[in-house]
């Protein structure tokens, strides 16, 4: 390709140092997903060749889905994901709109303080909120779960999206005004779809986080009914012997969802539907 | 019908104070222009008007209905903004009949007045475009057409020219001035540019430090400036100052001669300088010198001349039609 503004060498100095990053970051990835196709022998005996004719096995898959509950375990990640991610957004953005948009006594203090959870983990108060999750009887609920997942995903939705919102123009917010457009309307039918990039980046630092969490559920929500995929991989780890086949298969299997809320996403991600809409 | 007062309008952000006491009448049909210089509260006043910002202290009465606390869908305007606002999500169509949906008409009625509106405007072949499908000029049309449908009884006008090119701006600006005569509607418009107050305004408002300098036609602005900042602002180029001293007059402060009003000579005048810069336009040539008694001044000709920089020349200032200006800048009554 003739690029008169990059130079040949630097483009493929560019792309090696992409695909070099591309391997590290898939290595992982592809070891657990090829592994999990082999039999327990050959994931010991050479762990980095591909599984052939001679060593594929499927026992790590039949083990998972015959052992457990495994559909279920998928089914409550999936809900406390979405529904997690669906609280962040909304309350997310509104408290974003508000802040960016009104003029009100402590407004920058409401922000900062907003702001801070984004710097202490909320892992930190994981006593107080069992406590509290005891005292309202929410232990073993997935409610438990997407409480705590949104509060952990607030503090960096609501920074990201003030951010984002403040870009909006103000005059196409006055417009709606004059329209007759109510403060909810603006918020709902000019902002948000204007900021539609920002959420779906938020959704994604939201998401991943969450799917792959082990301390909450473990806390939280140990029961068999409320077990998430993470926990239910643990399952086959035991303190004497791990079923590795098991445990590969159910982390591949665990990989596809998220893959497929990502792609969801970043669709969004590239849209762009603001073009055009002010100068 | 439209016609507005504003009574002793005050705005304050804080102990900051953007609009110290505005008081304007505007009668029904008039084309009203803020024009100031960046920060002078042209904005925020217009802003106050269409209840965007609410007024610290005074009074906004529309149709003699005081409205100042009424919000800004229900004040009977219309706006129409420098980065026409369009909802990028709906069409054209959409776009101008949102105002009307909102308030409960019937379709039939906006089916109409759309259709009224964009005609006016040549905006028919667009109606089922979105706003990224159309150019600058044509989406500007839209932001006016919206303000149309509404048929609201004043229209304001935020900068809406500010963004076009040249050429767009100049066109445009000849729309709204046919719209206008069309439409018989009192308009106010905010602009920092003087040659859009001075070739649409029936009335021009000039703004300062939130403070109304002085309001008249633009033909009054330019002939009689009530003071040193008024006569600063209005005309280009600038009126040139001189200290009234250095012309051993004693009955006034400073000076005001319009560079247009300035005839220039080889051979003979009242005060001699040297050429420092030349600009031919054309139809102007403007003429910067530096002159041995009124120091720096500019002198506009009009066509064609062929003086350089660094040449000696005489300047003649036209005493009929200089401005006297007091020590505190107020204009003093005009002179022989």
């Amino acid at each position: 390709m003739a690029n008169a503004r990059i130079s040949r060498t630097r483009l493929t100095f560019v792309h090696v140092a992409l695909i070099i990053y591309t391997i590290i970051a898939l290595f992982p990835v592809v070891l657990t997903i090829m592994n999990s196709f082999k039999t327990r022998n050959d994931i010991f005996r050479s762990p980095l060749t591909p599984p052939l004719p001679s060593t594929f096995s499927l026992t790590g898959y039949n083990t998972v889905l015959g052992q457990g509950d495994f559909i279920g375990y998928f089914q409550n990640s999936l809900i406390v994901t979405v529904a997690s991610i669906f609280c962040v957004l909304l309350f997310g953005a509104m408290a974003a709109f508000a802040l960016s948009e009104y003029r009100f006594r402590g407004n920058l203090l409401m922000g900062l303080y907003l702001a801070l959870g984004i710097m202490i983990p909320i892992r930190l108060g994981t006593i107080g909120i069992l406590q509290e999750m005891v005292a309202l009887n929410l232990v073993n609920t997935l409610v438990s779960l997407v409480l705590v997942y949104t509060a952990q995903g607030l503090p960096l939705a609501v920074f990201i999206l003030s951010e984002f919102m403040r870009t909006v123009s103000d005059d196409l917010k006055s417009a709606g005004r004059i329209d007759g457009l109510s403060e909810y309307a603006i918020f709902f039918r000019l902002v948000l779809p204007l900021v539609r990039p920002a959420m779906a980046t938020v959704a994604v630092f939201t998401m991943i986080p969450i799917w792959n969490d082990l301390w909450f559920p473990l806390i939280l929500a140990p029961g068999e009914k409320t077990k998430t995929v993470t926990l239910g991989a643990q399952t086959f780890i035991g303190q004497f012997v791990t079923d590795w086949n098991a445990v590969l298969s159910a982390l591949s299997l665990a990989i596809f969802p998220v893959l497929v809320l990502y792609v969801l996403f970043s669709r969004q991600l590239i849209r762009g539907i603001t073009a055009g809409a002010v100068k | 019908m439209g016609n507005l007062q504003l009574k002793s309008i005050r705005k304050a952000y804080g102990t900051h104070e953007v609009l110290k006491g505005i008081d304007l009448d505007v009668k029904d049909g008039e084309f009203v222009i803020f024009v100031g210089p960046s920060g002078c509260g042209k904005s925020t006043l217009l802003r106050t008007i269409a209840g965007l910002e609410d007024i610290t202290a005074g009074a906004i009465v529309i149709d003699g209905q005081d409205v100042s606390v009424t919000p800004p869908a229900k004040r009977g305007i219309a706006m129409v903004f420098q980065s026409y606002a369009l909802y990028p999500h709906l069409t054209v169509r959409d776009n101008m009949g949102l105002g009307l949906k909102q308030a409960g008409s019937p379709k039939a009625v906006i089916e109409e007045r759309v259709k009224a509106a964009s005609g006016m405007l040549s905006l028919e072949p667009y109606l089922e475009r979105r706003p990224a499908e159309l150019s600058g000029g044509q989406r500007q049309r839209v932001a006016i057409g919206r303000a149309i449908v509404r048929e609201p009884k004043l229209f304001l006008f935020d900068e809406p020219l500010s963004n076009l090119d040249a050429a767009l701006r100049v066109q445009t600006r000849l729309e709204i001035a046919a719209l206008h005569r069309r439409l018989k509607a009192t308009m106010i418009y905010v602009t920092h540019d003087q040659v859009e107050a001075m070739t649409l305004a029936d009335k021009i408002v000039v703004l300062n430090a939130g403070e109304i300098e002085q309001i008249g036609s633009p033909m009054e602005l330019y002939n009689k400036p009530a003071n040193l900042f008024v006569a600063g602002f209005i005309g280009s180029p600038q009126m040139n100052f001189i200290d009234a001293a250095r012309l051993g007059l004693a009955d006034a402060k400073t000076i005001g001669i319009r560079p247009e009003h300035m005839a220039l000579s080889r051979s003979e005048g009242d005060w001699r300088g040297t050429i420092t810069h030349v600009e031919h336009l054309g139809a102007d040539t403007i003429v910067y010198l530096e002159t041995e008694k009124a120091g720096l001044v500019t002198v506009r000709l009009f066509g064609e001349h062929d003086y350089m920089p660094e040449e000696t020349v005489f300047v003649t200032p036209d005493r009929s039609r200089q401005h006297r200006f007091s020590a505190d800048g107020k204009a003093l009554a005009a002179t022989v």
